[in-house]
């Protein structure tokens, strides 16, 4: 399938570094856009409104950050890793959300839409999730601002991260298991989109990662840039110079283009996107998306999909549930298909090996979905010699345990 | 040859003869791939107007019904071209006009301008299409319109004033006025504010508005016609075949 688009890659490129996307359309470039059922459009016109007014608007930043600051714990640390540097022959250091509240970066956002939703006088949020990071965070910032929050989540998901499910009930939330479709993160997405076409006036969905109709994936993107905001500066003071690679794990990709958007201008820094490899390479046995994936729209974007040649979305596989998605934000789209992110792969294996490691070299136990990131940067670190490197700690492992105690146990 | 008139002026002559437009939807290769083409020919001798549906893996505005009968029938191993073929093969035996309703992707995996022309081919004259919203409609409405078919626009209850006159200008073929805003397959049961909802859209609107969304049995579709030019049925009639039951008597009552 062919990328339809005015304009050429060189144009594009310029129109990045100019900070242009998304335009008026909601497009990054090719990519983007809003497909959505009639019935919401009214709700997406009310949505995007709020968004340009609160967005711009001091005091609810100032807010926001204010939550940011006191109740999140930020700024997260910069943690230079010298026994994994020692190893892998690199300079390594890690950003980490893991250190956020609720143990990932899945928080930044949440907070930020959980009071956009207040001030845009909703009466009930939903939320989708596949690792239960995002649900945890939309319970606790729901139940900080003061809103009913109904969670959807694959029923395959609720048996690989049970202890995220309890944490959300715990919070207040009630958790609906999802049985339609792959029983993961995508059915979960299309479930909280019926849910909220059932009550358009009065739901507010957070949505979760990068992805979905316009203004989401913008939205988005300006509450989790504050990750490479902060890593930015920190590099500059703490390693006294910016690094020469970043590596960041990407399912929806979040957390990747919330590190990735504020040094996309500093064009000297190489950054890597990692998807999960899964079991290998062939249709339906990995989320490798952007690799080996066709443009086409899924779930309200245009954007690079895992289908068949029918357009039929495939099914995924990977051992992180996070990571575990048929499609991915629209602006990773265009960052690869201008170049200016190169993305990559890494098996179920490779991210359960670097897991293991970053644990032994540095007790930091990491979430699956950010090991994938540690054994892109291994492998590149071991092909480039003395380099700095940056990697997105998206978030930490303790939900893992279920997964991660068969792993051990050889089962 | 499909047109978007032809749908037109088969609703308006049934509505002529003092009938309500009865329109079935049905999930194509659902329950079972061999039946597809007979339940077709059954069908379009009842209805005046027949609506197929294309399954999708991500159908994210339907409820269970139809998401169960497009999952079904993808397992069953329909796609497109194989639904486009079938149809082909027994076109002279179609007695009402024919309608496409299918998300997005699986029309921009066939390729916009081929789809046009075996739309037009095989005797489908319009598309609905649940996830495509007028403002990223123009490429596919340009391919459609290009060979005389159309799309087919959704009002909701939850439309305004100013976005319907601009829906039911873009619309061809009728108005799928959506009577409760949900996903297909309530139980609900009409709201008697549909009344006016659907006398506002008929005074917006030049082609016929025909409703959709909750509609079960003859008196749902006795009170839509009392306002609306047609009924669609969806869900109701998909269960009726997926329980093997006489969806045919089914349909025949709805009159």
């Amino acid at each position: 399938m062919e990328v339809n688009f005015n304009g050429n890659k060189k144009t594009l490129y310029q129109s990045v570094l100019a900070d242009e996307f998304p335009d008026e359309m909601g497009r990054f470039g090719p990519f983007g856009g809003r497909y959505i059922p009639e019935t919401l459009v009214p709700a997406f016109t009310a949505l995007e409104a709020g968004v340009k007014q609160y967005l711009n608007d001091p005091k609810f930043i100032q807010e926001w950050q204010g939550e940011l600051n006191n109740w999140v714990g930020r700024p997260t640390a910069l943690t230079f890793a010298p026994r994994l540097s020692a190893s892998w022959g690199a300079e390594v250091w890690l950003k980490r959300e893991d250190l956020a509240h609720t143990g990932a970066h899945k928080i930044n956002n949440a907070i930020g839409q959980a009071l956009l939703a207040k001030k845009l006088g909703a009466k009930q949020v939903i939320a989708e999730t596949g690792a239960g990071q995002h649900g945890v965070a939309s319970a606790a910032a729901c139940a900080r601002v003061g809103l009913p929050c109904r969670v959807f989540m694959g029923a395959v998901d609720i048996q690989r991260q049970a202890p995220n499910v309890d944490r959300m009930r715990q919070l207040g939330a009630e958790v609906c298991a999802v049985e339609s479709g792959d029983k993961t993160l995508r059915a979960a997405i299309d479930e909280a989109m019926r849910d909220w076409v059932s009550d358009p006036g009065d739901i507010y969905y957070i949505i979760g990662s990068a992805v979905g109709p316009h203004p989401y994936p913008y939205l988005v993107r300006e509450f989790q840039s504050v990750i490479g905001r902060e890593a930015r500066k920190q590099m500059l003071e703490q390693a006294n110079d910016l690094p020469d690679a970043v590596f960041a794990c990407v399912g929806g990709g979040s957390n990747a283009i919330g590190l990735f958007y504020p040094l996309v201008n500093d064009e000297g820094i190489k950054l890597i996107g990692v998807e999960a490899g899964g079991q290998g390479s062939g249709l339906g046995k990995n989320a490798a998306t952007l690799a080996t994936g066709v443009p086409g729209v899924l779930q309200g974007a245009y954007t690079m999909v895992l289908q068949d040649s029918d357009g039929q979305v495939q099914e995924t596989q990977s051992v992180s549930a996070g990571l575990d998605y048929s499609g991915v934000g629209p602006e990773h789209a265009l960052l690869q298909y201008i170049g200016r992110v190169r993305y990559e792969s890494a098996t179920d294996e490779e991210a359960l090996e670097a897991l293991s490691e970053l644990c032994m070299t540095e007790g930091i136990l990491t979430a699956l979905e950010t090991a994938h990131a540690f054994a892109a940067a291994k492998k590149w670190a071991l092909k480039h010699p003395g380099k700095r490197i940056l990697i997105g700690n998206s978030g930490r492992g303790d939900k893992d345990m279920a997964t991660l105690s068969k792993h051990i146990r050889g089962l | 040859m499909g047109s978007y008139k032809e749908i037109e002026t088969a609703i308006n002559k049934v509505n002529a003869s003092g009938q309500t437009a009865l329109i079935p939807f049905f999930t194509a290769g659902y329950p079972c791939l061999d039946k597809f083409s007979s339940d077709l020919i059954a069908i379009s001798e009842i209805g005046d107007v027949v609506e197929i549906g294309i399954p999708f893996s991500d159908p994210m505005a339907d409820g269970m019904t139809i998401q169960r009968s497009s999952h079904q029938a993808l397992q069953n191993g329909v796609n497109l071209k194989w639904i486009f073929n079938q149809i082909e093969s027994v076109s002279d035996q179609i007695q009402a006009p024919l309608v496409m309703m299918s998300y997005l992707n699986p029309l921009l995996a066939f390729g916009y301008e081929a789809l046009a022309k075996r739309a037009k081919s095989v005797g489908v004259g319009c598309f609905i299409v649940p996830d495509l919203p007028l403002e990223e409609s123009r490429d596919l409405r340009t391919a459609l319109e290009s060979m005389d078919l159309g799309l087919i626009q959704l009002i909701t209850p939850a439309t305004p004033k100013q976005r319907m006159i601009e829906l039911c200008a873009a619309s061809r073929g009728f108005i799928y006025a959506v009577t409760m805003t949900g996903i297909t397959g309530s139980e609900q049961g009409l709201a008697s504010s549909l009344k006016n909802y659907l006398d506002q859209i008929i005074a917006l609107s030049k082609t016929p508005v025909c409703a959709g969304f909750g509609v079960r049995s003859a008196k749902d579709v006795k009170m839509i016609g009392r306002h609306a030019a047609g009924a669609i049925v969806g869900s109701a009639l998909v269960e009726a075949m997926e329980s093997e039951s006489d969806y045919i008597g089914f349909l025949k009552q709805l009159r």
